[in-house]
């Protein structure tokens, strides 16, 4: 039977290349998998693997989900209780943090460890976004990113954020890319895990690694 | 130590130091009219030289770091085909999408993210009301609002450099310095500038160093330079000179005088940090 990936609509940002590129994804990994984009929370507490994007900022974000009657229940439980596979993309994946701090203190889930923070580059002249392609530097082994290659020959993935999520466990920072400074790239633990950068807008890095979420057996 | 930003011998310097950098951006800029490519692209083999979702596969394919659309259709009420030609190629392109050209309003600009633009270009929407910039970047975050300057030098030869916003494609003068103008919808909100020059658009003389140099100096957000690509040089230049986080272009790659592996090669010669994911091999 063909596994359902739910992609959650809450309002915040364009979900049209995020669903393309996991199809396209799923079509050229050969993986049987229908992609719903979806702001019903039942269908996301069935869903076989769980995908939250999120663009803009996070105290928006967590009130757009939380103005989806019944979705962080139903996200709770397909995650938590379930295990089913999840991956947080951008703010979805700043999301997953204890906190963020942009635009005053506001709670996230609490799945990983740490707070988002303002990117603040030692270097003055470096411009904030933090915006374009950057290469990842990986701290541990993750199913997610086999068979891509990564360091500074390695591919490269498209990052366009100001804030990113500073993990209080090293162990769940799974990569990081530099900006005059460690930024983090993947936090991971777990059946979840999140990138900070757009895989939908990452050509060859992004159809792998969503390739292989898809595959993913935590 | 770690690499310059701006490259050039700096970079050159530190290159062994380097480990992770963020690129340089190459930005092919197609002119959109009634959903087709103006003037066409001459570049490759295209079965359709004037469908700009043909243009931007095959840039996409290339390894352009982003894409822009230009819309100059001159009725609003023909925006759907350009929605279309978006929302078309957002499912082709897995690369960052710019679209820009008569956006006036938050739900112009609701319309072209939804059908598939990643950012959205405002230019005379934001100099008639500079708080449509504030009110777009928090609606959308900043991220997604890029402003548009259309600048002109207005300083005579020996006077300290000045330079005004033109709008209405370079036709009309506001009275507005360039430099007030850019820090001022940064402030706002703006995640990022495109820069014009007025002067140089058109004449393959190479950027207005001076003008990216003092914008790109002035705000903390990346700065595009454009207007008067001609030469692999001048995309250099730009850069290393000029300060800018990403160059655009239009014709210089439509009409096949360079290739982007040819420009991003070029530019990784002079010393400047370039995504050449797929491109090595050509060198």
């Amino acid at each position: 039977m063909s596994a359902s990936v739910a992609i959650i609509d809450y309002g915040s940002g364009n979900l049209h290349s995020a669903e393309k590129a996991f199809a396209r994804a799923a079509r050229d990994s050969g993986a049987d998998c229908s992609i719903f984009v979806t702001s019903d929370p039942e269908v996301v507490r069935k869903a076989d693997r769980v995908v939250l994007p999120g663009v803009g900022a996070f105290a928006d974000c967590r009130a757009g989900l939380h103005a989806v009657a019944g979705m962080p229940e139903a996200l709770n439980e397909a995650v938590i209780e379930a295990g089913r596979p999840f991956l947080g993309i951008c703010v979805g994946m700043q999301l997953m943090a204890d906190r963020g701090l942009e635009y005053g203190e506001t709670p996230g889930f609490g799945w990983i460890g740490g707070d988002v923070v303002r990117i603040e580059p030692a270097d003055p002249a470096l411009k904030v976004p933090h915006m374009g392609w950057n290469t990842l530097d990986v701290a541990r082994p993750h199913a997610v990113l086999q068979g891509i290659p990564t360091g500074p020959d390695g591919l490269h993935a498209y990052f366009v954020h100001s804030y990113h999520l500073k993990t209080s466990d090293k162990a769940q920072c799974v990569a990081t890319t530099d900006y005059a400074g460690a930024v983090t790239a993947l936090v991971a633990r777990d059946n979840m895990a999140g990138t900070q950068f757009h895989p939908e807008k990452s050509q060859t890095l992004g159809l792998r690694l969503i390739a292989n979420f898809l595959r993913w057996t935590p | 130590m770690r690499p310059h930003p701006h490259g050039g011998e700096d970079a050159k310097k530190h290159e062994k130091a380097a480990v992770l950098m963020l690129k340089t951006r190459v930005i092919p800029c197609l002119d959109v009219k009634d959903g087709r490519v103006v003037k066409g692209v001459q570049f490759v083999d295209l079965i359709d030289a004037g469908d700009p979702v043909e243009a931007a596969i095959a840039y996409d394919a290339a390894g352009a770091d982003e894409l822009c659309f230009l819309d100059i259709t001159a009725s609003h009420e023909d925006r759907g085909i350009l929605l279309d030609v978006v929302t078309r190629t957002a499912e082709a392109c897995f690369m960052p999408l710019t679209v820009g050209g008569g956006v006036r309003s938050v739900d112009d600009i609701r319309t072209l993210l939804t059908a598939g633009a990643d950012k959205v270009s405002i230019n005379t929407a934001a100099v008639n009301d500079r708080r449509f910039v504030a009110r777009a970047a928090e609606k959308f975050g900043e991220q997604c609002i890029v402003v548009a300057i259309d600048a002109k030098r207005v300083s005579g030869e020996g006077e300290p450099p000045r330079w005004e916003i033109f709008t209405h494609g370079g036709r009309k003068l506001t009275g507005i310095d360039a430099v007030d103008y850019a820090r001022e919808v940064v402030s706002l909100g703006a995640g990022e500038l495109l820069l014009t020059s007025m002067d140089r658009d058109g004449t393959k003389a190479g950027f207005d160093i001076m003008l990216t140099r003092a914008i790109a100096d002035a705000v903390s957000v990346p700065v595009i330079a454009s207007g008067g690509v001609g030469t692999l040089d001048h995309l250099v230049e730009g850069v290393r000179d000029g300060h800018a986080s990403a160059v655009l272009a239009a014709s210089i790659f439509h009409f096949g005088t360079y290739t982007i592996p040819q420009a991003k090669l070029h530019m990784a010669a002079a010393g400047l940090p370039m995504r050449l994911d797929g491109i090595g091999d050509a060198a």
